[in-house]
């Protein structure tokens, strides 16, 4: 007898939620980490790395995602290191996470007036003061629109897991798809949970970016 | 155990995978016309005088903007037979692509006609052109410049976003590969050259539509 869709298919689907947040969360802020240091190469003047940083930044952003995790997924495994599906996806969302957020943030910090860099030049600060205390802090505010819009598509992006095989909320679903034959249910709440989790964001940073844009035109 | 990367079984396999090449190039050329499509009919609907369709659009658009395409590429192959499609799953594929492009696409080209002021129109009467003209060199031509740099990108994330479609087997460069893996077990092989494929495929439309904006758009705005 097929199961119905019922209380424990929606419990298991918001177990995979729970993990879709989860390696969301993990990614985003590997990312954001990793995303800084490329921001900073991309920008630090010296032409060999800034060149190096922009080939690194077009692979990630010139392949798709998919493929991206494939490469990840299967070159750990090569590597002879026993590592959990979730770490090794995590991993990839991790790399690709930091090519993107690393251009945002490097656009960010490009759009951030040249003449506040001088100014702090005149006064004697150097490198990590200038960058912390004045370019980052101006910086941010720019790129907070672009930033939430790229974390909307990662959250849709770890929908991909589900293809190398872990258990997310998009392989959830087709678990649960499979066994209770009501594949218009299951993936319409599957899709239900995806919106009610990325919308408010999007609406979040476009209201930002609509204000950022107020502002600028004072 | 050590293991040795053998890249052999990608250079046998490399007819095979440049048809799938071929193969994803046509599902994001067929997506991108369907996208299109939709974005006029979108767009045109989006500014409607009847309230339930311009909320129809707005719905649809804040739908799939907000929702993975793997979900949304399930849903649809489950759903068009209950409305009488059946289909194979590259025409599946198709229509996929076209509906999450075609969301996309709503955004884009509503931008490029807010971005013609009806001065512009009225100042093309005024130098005496007529209808034919006005609409040509005023409305059509500078819509186009305007949203064509965000419109050949959103090709481009298309054709990547393709590679999903492998999950329902449309065929395409992905699901090539993956036929070729499960048949050499060579995963990683396999992959990583896909992978520049992949790079190689967007590097050649990126210079594309550079070469075809230099020719038709390099004219100055003021």
């Amino acid at each position: 007898m097929t199961p119905h869709f019922g209380l424990p298919e929606f419990g298991f689907l918001l177990r995979g939620l729970q993990w879709t947040v989860l390696l969301t969360v993990v990614a985003f802020v590997g990312g954001c980490t990793a995303g800084l240091a490329v921001a900073l190469l991309r920008t630090c003047g010296h032409k060999g790395v800034e060149w190096i940083t922009r080939i690194y930044i077009g692979i990630f952003q010139g392949t798709p995602l998919l493929l991206q995790l494939f490469v990840v997924y299967y070159g750990l495994a090569l590597t002879g290191l026993k590592l959990d599906a979730f770490v090794a996806v995590a991993i990839g969302f991790t790399v690709n996470a930091s090519a993107f957020l690393g251009e945002i943030w490097r656009g960010a910090i490009q759009a951030v007036p040249r003449g506040q860099t001088e100014a702090a030049m005149a006064l004697g600060l150097h490198y990590s003061s200038r960058m912390r205390d004045i370019v980052l802090p101006q910086a941010i505010r720019i790129s907070l629109p672009a930033t939430i819009g790229f974390l909307v598509q990662l959250i849709k992006g770890t929908s991909l897991a589900a293809i190398v095989g872990f258990i997310e909320l998009a392989r959830a679903g087709q678990i649960v798809s499979n066994q209770t034959f009501q594949p218009l249910l299951v993936f319409g709440v599957v899709g239900a949970m995806y919106f009610i989790l990325c919308w408010p964001l999007s609406w979040w940073g476009s209201r930002m970016e609509a204000r950022l844009a107020l502002a600028s035109q004072r | 155990m050590g293991y040795t990367l053998d890249f052999s079984v990608v250079w046998h396999a490399m007819p095979a995978l440049l048809w799938g090449c071929v193969g994803t190039l046509g599902l994001a050329l067929a997506g991108m016309t369907l996208a299109m499509i939709i974005g006029v009919v979108g767009v045109a609907a989006r500014d409607s005088k009847a309230a339930w369709l311009r909320a129809l659009v707005i719905g649809f658009v804040e739908i799939v903007r907000n929702t993975p395409f793997l979900v949304q590429i399930f849903f649809l192959f489950f759903a068009l037979p209950l409305i009488g499609l059946k289909l194979n799953p590259t025409a599946t594929a198709i229509i996929a692509l076209g509906v999450n492009g075609g969301a996309y696409a709503i955004e884009i080209i509503r931008g490029g006609v807010q971005s013609i002021h009806k001065g512009q129109v009225e100042a093309g009467y005024a130098l005496g052109l007529h209808k034919g003209q006005v609409f040509r060199f005023i409305v059509l031509k500078p819509a186009l410049r305007a949203i064509y740099p965000s419109l050949t990108g959103q090709f481009i994330m298309l054709t990547l976003t393709s590679s999903i479609c492998s999950a329902v087997s449309a065929y395409e460069l992905t699901s090539v590969a993956q036929r070729i893996e499960s048949d050499t077990f060579r995963s990683f092989e396999v992959y990583f050259s896909v992978t520049f494929l992949y790079l190689a495929i967007s590097w050649l439309l990126m210079l594309g539509f550079a070469v075809v904006s230099h020719r038709f758009f390099s004219y100055p705005t003021r």
